[in-house]
């Protein structure tokens, strides 16, 4: 079901105070940064309040992104889990995440305050791919640094970054992955925040960013919660997002945080929980404070940030934005995992039950539902998740991985 | 005995010395608390001992690599301090870390961990004016000094409160980036220098970018002093040991002595 053009909601309930989700959040950064953080915060409220801002981010995201997206029912991938599977399909945007829809929002606001540049940081390359592209469309410079080692395994991002004009610089500090990315954008950030800003992809980072990234990507929950009511004719028992930083998860849970329905964030357990090796930080994270926030993280016995590890370059970050902590803290969300092997029978469920292929991040949360279907998901139940994204950029890495061969 | 960190530099300037903070990253080589040592003895004020974390958003690469060596070597937050607590210094410490060690020790048990070992002051970058109670609060009635930061963008009013809440002395950020040596002194450092001065008493420091006998000359023209951190650790890096950051450190002395002798 694709539904009506999107008209954005209100806006969503503030944090607290400096940025605050209960405990978590706030504004840990240098001083350097904190007059655009806080000249950012004022902008960004008095462009939410615009109704001009709004019916121009509107425009963008129905006439560029190709909003909205459809609510797709899995018939065949239902009758398989014994479950009534729907799929939001942020997959079929431009650019073929759900990334697009933040960053309009943030491109807008950068030309709001008169920069001429933006940086980003991306993992599997979405977000990274999104900010060129809306670089493009804007005119404006722009840089996007990525771990060396995500340059390696999402080379096909990088090239398309590189042809929409961004420059890519490779991150080697580390474990050249998603988290030295975003040091060292906040490096660049601190150097040049006069004239560039710095559009953060996830709900992470310091104040406003975890709030901002959630209203841009509400649209994601407002959209579903109007498109399954149409379908179920009422709200699904259950909302299921695989969560690395949150955005895609938190956009969705948004939507459906005053309904009735079961919240499940599934985050990224590589080998396994136990193996130590994965991106688990709400089930195995503690509080703490990293790129400009405080939430959970994994970390060692002396507050030394662990890497983090997931077949999915997208989920591989130690951390989570600190709504998701609060969420988990109160209960209104859960927190589960699928591991790499379960994530890879996600991508290949999907695939050839729906002629679907999605992403490795999404096909954590559909091999998490297989796994628990007549488990934690009781038979029967109807279950909303949210495709963040396709899996063109993921296809060469499973073929290998199950071929031992590349393409 | 601790030494207070702000009359110790209010009485060194008093008596007609521009300030000078070298940084030593803790942990980075067996010998570093003799390279700790030897800067003392060459001459500084204070000596700023970088506690290091896995992820330093406000260093460049020369720290950053000296932080990710001492880790690598074993470094942790508590063995570091542990070891300045087991020597005797004869100017006062500050520990210069991030948030995250801090917290993850606990606010109080790191307060009273520096203040057991001897430490009078803490810089924390990543923990600015308006998120400073918790860590604020415990340092205070430990007994440390909370250094903040100043930095070019920070306007008039907030600049006043940084300054009115900033213990043993006021680091003025002198340019926009990170740390690292840097060719010629930032235009912002002046400025810098002089807003911090005409807004409170207590010692200005300015920091970041100064590599060289000459730029801390230029740059203490407009403050109390200047911290010299990369400059110095990359001779460590180097390979140059206690006698590399003796005789740098020296230099630094000697060209800050010099330039506040009368001239005839």
């Amino acid at each position: 079901m694709r539904g009506s053009p999107v008209t954005l909601e209100p806006p969503g309930p503030e944090p607290t105070g400096l940025g605050r989700f209960g405990e978590f959040g706030g504004r840990f950064v240098p001083e350097t940064l904190v007059p655009a953080l806080i000249d950012l915060e004022h902008n960004f409220r008095e462009a939410w309040a615009s109704e001009v801002f709004r019916a121009e981010l509107t425009e963008l995201l129905t006439s560029y992104a190709g909003r909205p997206t459809p609510v797709t029912e899995c018939h065949r991938l239902s009758e398989r889990l014994g479950l009534r599977v729907l799929l939001k399909r942020e997959d079929l945007t431009h650019t073929g995440s759900h990334k697009i829809n933040n960053v309009l929002g943030q491109a807008l606001l950068t030309r709001r305050m008169q920069k001429q540049r933006v940086i980003a940081e991306t993992g599997a390359g979405q977000h990274g791919v999104a900010t060129a592209t809306v670089a493009a469309l804007f005119g404006l410079d722009c840089v996007v640094f990525m771990g060396a080692v995500d340059v390696e395994r999402q080379a096909l991002n990088v090239f398309r970054m590189q042809s929409l004009g961004a420059d890519v610089v490779p991150v080697t500090s580390g474990s050249a992955t998603l988290k030295d990315a975003i040091n060292e954008a906040l490096r660049d950030w601190v150097a040049t925040v006069d004239t560039t800003h710095y559009c953060i992809g996830s709900v992470v980072g310091p104040h406003p960013y975890p709030w901002m990234v959630r209203e841009f990507q509400r649209v994601v929950g407002d959209e579903a919660r109007e498109q399954c009511r149409a379908i179920l004719g009422t709200d699904p028992d259950l909302v299921v997002a695989c969560v690395g930083g949150g955005s895609n998860a938190i956009g969705t849970f948004a939507g459906f945080l005053d309904t009735s329905a079961r919240l499940v964030g599934v985050e990224a357990g590589g080998h396994g929980l136990e193996s130590g090796q994965h991106g688990a930080s709400v089930s195995r994270g503690v509080p703490g404070v990293l790129h400009g926030s405080r939430s959970l993280f994994l970390q060692d016995e002396d507050g030394q940030i662990l890497e983090a590890h997931s077949i999915s370059a997208g989920l591989d970050y130690p951390g989570v934005g600190p709504e998701h902590a609060e969420l988990a803290a109160t209960g209104r969300a859960e927190y589960a995992f699928a591991t790499d092997d379960e994530a890879v029978a996600g991508f290949q469920l999907l695939s050839v039950t729906e002629g679907i292929v999605p992403a490795l991040e999404p096909a954590h949360a559909i091999g998490w539902l297989a796994r628990e279907s007549g488990r934690a998901v009781p038979a029967g139940s109807t279950v909303l998740v949210t495709l963040s994204g396709r899996g063109d950029k993921d296809v060469a890495l499973i073929a290998e991985r199950l071929t031992g061969e590349r393409l | 005995m601790t030494i207070s960190l702000e009359a110790h530099l209010r009485a060194r300037r008093e008596a007609g010395h521009k300030l000078l903070v070298p940084y030593v990253t803790g942990g980075l080589g067996d010998d570093w608390l003799d390279v700790l040592h030897a800067v003392a003895d060459a001459g500084a004020d204070a000596v700023e001992i970088g506690i290091p974390f896995s992820d330093p958003v406000m260093d460049g690469v020369t720290i950053q690599e000296a932080s990710r060596r001492a880790l690598e070597r074993g470094a942790t937050p508590a063995g570091i301090v542990a070891e300045i607590a087991s020597d005797d210094f004869e100017v006062p410490l500050a520990v210069m870390t991030y948030t995250n060690p801090v917290a993850h020790m606990g606010f109080r048990r790191f307060a009273a961990a520096l203040a057991g070992a001897g430490i009078s002051g803490a810089i924390v970058p990543d923990l600015p004016l308006d998120e400073l109670d918790g860590w604020g609060d415990a340092a205070d009635d430990a007994g440390v000094e909370t250094v903040l930061l100043a930095a070019p963008p920070t306007p008039d009013d907030r600049l006043r409160a940084i300054c009115e809440r900033s213990h043993g002395f006021v680091y003025g950020v002198t340019l926009m980036g990170v740390t690292g040596e840097r060719d010629h002194l930032a235009s912002q450092a002046h400025e810098m220098g002089e807003r911090c001065k005409a807004v409170t008493d207590k010692p200005v420091l300015l920091g970041l970018g100064i590599s060289n006998p000459e730029q801390a000359v230029e740059a203490s023209r407009f403050a109390d002093g200047v911290i010299v951190g990369s400059a110095l650790v990359s001779r460590v890096l180097k390979g140059g040991g206690p006698d590399a950051a003796h005789e740098f450190v020296r230099e630094l002395r000697v060209a800050l002595d010099q330039s506040t002798q009368p001239t005839r």
